[in-house]
């Protein structure tokens, strides 16, 4: 039989047993080293009890599904609905992104993603730009036409669609214009304006950057209010976090910009007179997953709670639906080597299990060869097969915030929580992130991070395997990188010609009344321009048509330009 | 011209094309100002024309060309276009995501270096200083042989 418990003697055991741990691990250790995580946060080698303010009070996680949502934001999370599994896609013509979606479909994926050519990013048409560079980073798509071809045998009533699409939406209007031509409802269509965040792509993704800061805050309030109203299912404010992770951003700074970002937004709509609850539900977020394990396993788990009070207390929302932090996320390209690339599905793997654990609710897994090329079939196989061995192997779905609770896991989710809400109140106290980025403060701070990456890996001090430790002869690097994948010349060279065909084709004076309805929108503060691009997209613009008219109605800008 | 000490390399950092991913360019731009080098930086985008006329009246020995997104299909049209306005003498550098064989066709047309990801930004300044110190006296017997 045990004795009577004693509190005051355990206690007295417990400290014991601290200093002889303490003692032997300083005899032991050597040379200690310096550890902080990339955000700046010290590491200590152990933690207990004493690290964690919440241990021993009643619930202090409280549940999945309820606020503050920090151990998830559905009652069931990954045990009932596990996420959606959506890989990037987009290369070559039409037909060539249609041959690999459906096969993508058919292993697994479960909804559509749609990457276009750097040109329609751009807001370019095909025969503005080198044509060696067409479709060798995603779709070539101009028009209408195109997307019915992209998107054949794809039920627009069921299927989820993202599209990597910046403002002024152009791929949005030609998708509705395609779903009007097959009879589908406005209603029923889903998915998601991928990064519609036009304040990341002024900072870390000059790629997106078409229409001026002020030209672009007008046309994505457009773009909320009018698929509020007409394509309620659809996800309109992306906010991205992921453009300024790549660029450098610390984890911590990287979720504090977005937050900003989102409430930079959310405050915009309000000004409009929207009503939080009305477009909020709409928010998504999408983040950048780093090697950094349990830093990234914080980061989603501290967002997720300073998002939730943001929307009911800043924004004065009062819908559970507005305080759910949704986020897809994508495993990053930049701890991906060149050397060595078998390595990276390991990687991968856990950058995966990072955000799995994160309580994503969308996975993009990179492909291995992604650090030299556009993936190719091989390394896309390989990216959902992670996916399904993760989810379906590993078991790590069977139980909701398996790192919850955890000394560790609970001190740096409150420690990137303090961090987080100290970079947001420097863009606060700059004007709100508008202001810090037409300032150039945000490009600044994430510039002066990606040096700091830079030097910590130049100098051996972050380890990179096969880069600057455990390097192998160049002739074995080379023998696993497979050969890259290009699209075919005649084919594009054909799909150009076509275009050709299709742009002589049309009535002159058809394009430019199409073009003045446009002008008339953007002139007018109280059209929704949007709306003008979707009626152009039906009258048959081209994507370069569009951009081009609202660049010279609603301004071009330049990145600001300093190293 | 002295080739001493005193030398300051004078290099463009910049990106042609359609892609916009700028991390690369703008810390090999930051890394070359640190290592003492005279840094004429641009946002992505520029044309080859551009580059071109920028090279020209800047005067640089170096011309790197960051690339991420397949923009380095168009750097052997650079390449004609800088010996095409008589600048054969200056270096030109490519870094950035490229395939082993796509490497091959860019040393082909004159490219002096491909910097693969995992370069130390150390290796990429010592190396550009040295094909900048080329390029002075490659210019300077372009100058006396004329």
């Amino acid at each position: 039989m045990n004795k009577p418990f004693d509190a005051p003697l355990a206690a007295a055991a417990a400290a014991d047993a601290r200093s002889r741990w303490e003692r032997d691990y300083a005899e032991s250790i050597g040379t200690e080293r310096k550890t902080e995580n990339v955000s700046g946060i010290p590491i200590r080698p152990l933690y207990g009890a004493d690290d964690w303010a919440g241990y021993g009070q009643p619930d202090p996680l409280g549940y999945p599904g309820q606020p503050d949502y920090t151990r998830g934001i559905y009652a069931t999370m990954h045990r009932g609905r596990t996420w959606t599994q959506r890989q990037l896609v987009g290369l070559g013509t039409p037909a060539d992104y249609n041959e690999r979606l459906l096969g993508i479909m058919a292993r697994g994926a479960t909804a559509v993603s749609l990457i276009p050519c750097n040109s329609v990013y751009r807001g370019y048409d095909m025969d503005s730009v080198e044509p060696e560079l067409l479709g060798t980073c995603g779709v070539v798509l101009d028009n209408t036409d195109h997307m019915d071809r992209c998107l054949e045998g794809v039920d627009l009533n069921r299927i989820s669609c993202a599209l990597n699409d910046p403002s002024p939406f152009t791929l949005l209007a030609f998708m509705l214009a395609v779903a009007e031509r097959r009879g589908v409802d406005w209603r029923h269509v889903t998915g998601t304006s991928n990064q519609s965040d036009y304040l990341s792509h002024h900072v870390a993704n000059h790629m997106f950057y078409r229409l001026s800061l002020p030209g672009a805050r007008r046309v994505l309030l457009d773009h909320i209010a009018f698929c509020n109203e007409k394509v309620p299912r659809w996800n309109p404010m992306s906010v991205v976090g992921q453009h300024m992770q790549q660029a450098g951003a610390t984890p911590a700074e990287a979720m504090a910009f977005t937050l900003s970002t989102a409430v930079q937004n959310a405050e915009d709509c309000i000004g409009r007179g929207m009503e939080p609850d009305q477009f909020l539900p709409r928010f998504t977020f999408f983040f950048d997953i780093s090697l950094s394990f349990f830093e990234e396993v914080a980061k989603f788990r501290a967002g997720r709670r300073i998002w939730a009070r943001l929307a009911r207390e800043r924004l004065g929302a009062k819908k559970p639906a507005s305080w759910r932090f949704k986020f897809h996320a994508q495993t990053s390209g930049v701890d991906l080597t060149r050397q060595q690339p078998l390595n990276n599905i390991a990687r991968v793997a856990v950058q995966a299990m990072a955000g799995i654990f994160g309580g994503l609710q969308s996975l993009h897994t990179d492909a291995y060869d992604e650090a030299f090329q556009v993936p190719g079939e091989a390394g896309a196989r390989i990216a959902v097969a992670t996916q399904n061995i993760l989810r379906e192997e590993a078991h790590l779905t069977d139980v909701i915030d398996p790192l919850g609770g955890s000394f560790y896991v609970e001190s740096l989710t409150d420690a990137m929580e303090e961090k987080i809400l100290a970079i947001m109140k420097t863009v606060d106290d700059a004007g709100g992130m508008y202001a810090a980025v037409e300032a150039g403060l945000v490009q600044r701070m994430i510039g002066a991070s990606a040096l700091r990456f830079q030097q910590r890996v130049d100098s051996g001090e972050q380890t990179v395997v096969g880069v600057n430790a455990y390097r192998a002869a160049a002739e074995d690097d080379a023998a696993t990188r497979p050969a890259v994948e290009r699209p075919d010349p005649a084919e594009m060279r054909a799909h150009c010609e076509a275009f050709a065909a299709w742009k002589a084709s049309r009535s002159p004076a058809a394009v430019g009344a199409a073009l003045d309805a446009l002008s008339r929108a953007a002139d007018d503060p109280k059209a929704n321009v949007f709306s003008a691009v979707v009626d152009g997209a039906r009258a048959g613009l081209s994507n370069e048509e569009i951009c081009a008219r609202l660049r010279r109605d609603l301004g071009f800008g330049q990145p600001l330009a300093f190293v | 011209m002295s080739l001493d000490e005193s030398f300051r390399p004078r290099v463009l950092v910049t990106k042609i094309g359609l892609d916009g991913h700028d991390r690369g360019s703008r810390i090999v731009a930051a890394a070359c100002r640190d290592a003492g080098m005279e840094v004429i930086y641009t946002p992505p985008w520029q044309t080859i024309a551009a580059v071109v006329k920028l090279a020209l009246e800047e005067d640089v020995d170096v011309v790197g060309i960051s690339s991420l997104a397949t923009d380095h299909l168009i750097v052997p049209k650079l390449m004609a276009a800088l010996r095409d306005a008589g600048l054969g003498h200056m270096r030109v550098v490519v870094g950035g995501i490229v395939p082993d064989d796509e490497e091959a066709m860019l040393l082909k047309s004159g490219v002096r270096r491909v910097f693969h990801p995992g370069s130390t930004m150390d290796e990429i300044t010592t190396t550009m200083r040295e094909y900048a110190r080329e390029a002075r006296r490659a210019a300077a017997e372009q100058e006396s042989t004329r």
